[in-house]
């Protein structure tokens, strides 16, 4: 190379450097969704400030987002099959694709190396190199039935393998994508009607889908061969005629707590609580209207529970030992979202309608401070990374 | 029935008879509330933009199908097997029709 290449080189690296300014660390970064404007918020959770707001991510009406191991970047799902990475320390977007029409969610493979989205137009699963977004692989869920279905409850699993749900065909789907050219998928088929979420319990072992069309929850135990499909808390609505659901719950960020399980029932007003030894039910809470969001604090002690239309406005905190709720907190009108610190010392919420992030005390539950943010949705933070099944 | 009637929810037609035509092309806060609702708490399924998402897209095209009748139907009482619920406890006739006609002709204020 040439001295003037070098020189040119080396000119061409300082106005990067000069954006970057000092150097920092993206552990105490987060992630929070703007959802009508398309666009993220980048927030320290140190400080509890914005340090930047990157736009032109399409849709995000239902967006989520996964992170690189080394936290520096975000995938984000948006609603219009956008994949946008996200810089979070430049908070620029570094790529962005239209991979779909219609997407629900994504994850991230166990190595960092593969995107995976959930697509409910065309249906299927799509998988991308994490560094570039080129597609690498495509996985159309066509059912026993014969029919292009939607996938839900996307998760990765030890092994770079992810699982996820036909919610159409009513199936549970494992692939294997160590070989990328040609994925493993082990097919459980006619597992219940309607799964509508999925997760995985945080050892990566236990993969439960939630069953929107009947009274119960599919579990699969990823340690055993061959893999099968198990009905779990049969039958628990008790046959009476269940309440409308106005927002469907979510099993992200469930609470998984000790040897237990708490989980939103559906149509009910109630959490589940599954022995994670038996997979038999082991309690249940009576909450304040229909539970979406379940959210265990990291040491396990408490869940934070929020809530459907029109009980929206309300959190409650429920205290694992005994399953009693302990506090409710107001915090204004939809509450969509709530995300821990990586230790548990703070919880944020978003306030969709008050245009707020709060962040509360998980301990005293006092309000600590506020972030204005617009029309909010999903918070990440970047522990995520660390995390499996996230 | 006016016309006027079956352009605004309950509550925004006793307002809007009352009110001055000049002030008629403001929006009522109800048609507010409710334009919000179909954005945020029906999009929740069908997408921010309605075009879509667990459940069906909300675009004109798309509903072109259904009487009005039918529509208003759906939203009152829901479609049994399906994650649509009835949303009779949270909204009037008059506010079911309002949304179905204003989803139909595309114009959500």
């Amino acid at each position: 190379m040439s001295v003037m290449r070098l020189v040119l080189a080396f000119l061409l690296l300082i106005p990067a450097a000069a954006c970057a300014g000092e150097l920092r660390g993206t552990g105490n970064l987060g992630l929070i969704v703007e959802r009508a404007t398309g666009s993220v918020l980048i927030v320290d959770t140190t400080a509890r400030k914005p340090i930047g707001r990157v736009e032109g991510l399409g849709d995000l009406s239902h967006a989520s987002a996964v992170f690189s191991p080394d936290q520096r970047y975000a995938y984000v799902f948006g609603r219009d099959g956008g994949l946008t990475k996200v810089d979070m320390l430049d908070a620029v977007i570094a790529r962005r694709i239209v991979q779909a029409g219609n997407a629900i969610g994504g994850a991230i493979s166990d190595d960092g190396a593969l995107i995976a989205v959930s697509n409910y137009e065309p249906g299927g699963v799509r998988v991308f190199d994490a560094r570039t977004l080129d597609p690498v692989a495509s996985i159309p869920a066509v059912g026993a039935d014969g029919k292009t279905s939607k996938t839900v409850g996307l998760v990765d699993l030890p092994g770079r393998r992810f699982a996820w749900a036909l919610y159409d065909a009513g199936e549970i789907w494992v692939g294997d994508l160590r070989d990328v050219e040609a994925p493993a998928v082990t097919r459980l088929a006619g597992v219940g009607k309607l799964p509508y979420d999925g997760n995985v319990t945080t050892d990566g072992r236990h993969y439960l889908a939630g069953l929107f069309g009947e009274d119960g929850v599919v579990h699969v135990d990823t340690w055993r061969q061959p893999l099968k499909a198990e009905r779990i808390l049969n039958g628990y609505g008790r046959g009476e005629q269940p309440l409308p659901v106005y927002k469907m719950p979510h099993l992200e960020g469930w609470a998984a707590v000790g040897d237990r399980l708490l989980l939103p029932a559906v149509g009910r007003h109630e959490l589940i609580a599954v022995d994670l030894r038996s997979f038999a039910e082991a309690g249940r809470v009576a909450t304040h209207g229909q539970p979406v969001f379940a959210v265990a604090r990291p040491d396990g002690r408490h869940v934070w529970v929020n809530f459907a239309h029109p009980h929206n406005d309300t959190i409650e905190i429920v205290e694992t030992e005994t399953l009693k709720v302990v506090h409710r907190l107001t915090p204004g009108p939809a509450v969509l979202h709530m995300e821990f610190t990586p230790r548990g010392n703070e919880v944020w919420v978003s306030v969709r309608d008050a245009d707020r992030i709060d962040i509360y005390d998980a301990v005293s539950f006092a309000k600590k401070g506020e972030i204005v943010a617009q029309k909010p949705s999903g918070i990440f933070f970047t522990a995520r990374a660390t995390r499996i099944g996230q | 029935m006016p016309r006027r009637s079956r352009l605004w929810p309950s509550i925004a037609v006793t307002s809007l008879v009352a009110m001055a035509p000049a002030v008629a092309s403001e929006t009522p806060s109800d048609a507010v509330r409710l334009a919000n609702l179909v954005r945020q708490d029906c999009g929740s399924c069908h997408g921010l933009s309605l075009k879509g998402g667990l459940g069906k897209p909300l675009t004109p095209e798309h509903l072109r199908t259904w009487s009005r009748e039918q529509l208003v139907s759906i939203i009152l009482d829901g479609v049994p097997g399906t994650p649509m619920p009835p949303w009779r406890p949270l909204l009037s006739e008059p506010d079911a029709r309002w949304i179905a006609e204003r989803l139909q002709h595309g114009d959500l204020p």
